[in-house]
């Protein structure tokens, strides 16, 4: 199984999601955002975290219309997974593979600690923790506070397509949302951070389990 | 040709910048600040005969995010 990681110029979490891909198990390659092609057999597409292009304009619009952007698409369109953290999260939301929008954190602050979630939605990349269950991962944004207006809110809840909720909503997310899924289910965008969670180096290894059913799951599809 | 686009959260779309700029005004003293909401300005200089339509797509792709904004184009 292999697994490709975006680099935009100002992504910071690029190796750190590699690493914890390839400590579950996965092949992975580091893809420019420049290149316009993913390399041959990728699984699953990782849109890491940071502060691409200096978050010019708006977090993530400048990388949403980079040119490697039209192949995370097309691989999308195929059915192919695409997972993006923070950074990530905010390019997907921009490049209108997931819906809403994340605008500056309600009380204006940066916030940088470990946060509760709640897991909700099943989908390759929850169901190793299972509905319900309380998790904690760290977050670091400026801009995380999910917005949709309350059609597509109440339409991502009738579809059960939020995967992650926060337990004490740290950011003024609209319903405490922290991660959405595309209809498909195959397209994760999140605020928390996994892959800082996931080594016992970390202090928290509450993200692994993500990388390891997701590997899992892939291997056995 | 230079135009200049007005980019704004839509209404109803929560601003804590322009909260924040509010409750400042009042700190410093001025009364009377029923709300206050913070754009951008996006000057560009375009080759002339440059269509309304063409600059629409510039701001719909790119300049605007239109899930939480909107435009407003200006000739100068």
């Amino acid at each position: 199984m292999k697994a490709a990681v975006i680099v935009f110029p100002g992504s910071n979490c690029d190796r750190d999601l590699a690493r914890a891909f390839e400590r579950a198990g996965l092949q992975v390659a580091m893809v420019w955002h420049k290149d316009t092609a993913l390399p041959d057999g990728i699984d699953i597409v990782g849109i890491p975290g940071g502060f691409s292009f200096g978050d010019y304009l708006r977090c993530g619009a400048i990388a949403a219309n980079a040119p490697i952007v039209g192949a995370v698409k097309a691989h999308a369109d195929r059915g192919g997974y695409v997972l993006g953290i923070c950074n990530g999260f905010q390019v997907l939301t921009e490049t209108g593979l997931l819906p809403g929008a994340l605008l500056r954190n309600a009380g204006l602050k940066y916030i940088c600690r470990t946060i509760g979630l709640r897991v909700e939605a099943g989908s390759v990349y929850t169901e190793g923790y299972g509905t319900g269950t309380d998790i904690a991962l760290p977050i670091a944004h400026h801009d995380g506070n999910y917005f949709a207006d309350p059609h597509t809110l109440d339409s991502l809840e009738a579809e059960d397509r939020v995967a992650f909720r926060y337990t004490d909503n740290p950011n003024g997310s609209a319903r405490d949302i922290a991660g959405v899924l595309s209809s498909n289910r195959r397209v994760l965008g999140m605020m928390p951070h996994p892959e800082r969670a996931s080594e016992t180096a970390h202090g928290n290894e509450d993200g692994a389990r993500l990388f390891a059913h997701l590997t899992a799951a892939l291997t056995t599809a | 040709m230079k135009v200049r686009v007005h980019v704004m959260l839509k209404d109803g779309v929560l601003d804590p910048q322009g909260e924040a700029v509010r409750h400042a005004l009042g700190a410093l003293g001025f009364d009377g600040v029923g709300s206050v909401r913070q754009g951008k300005v996006i000057e560009m200089d375009l080759a002339d005969g440059t269509s309304e339509a063409k600059i629409g797509e510039m701001c719909e792709k790119l300049l605007a995010n239109t899930v939480i904004e909107s435009y407003r184009i200006e000739s100068l």
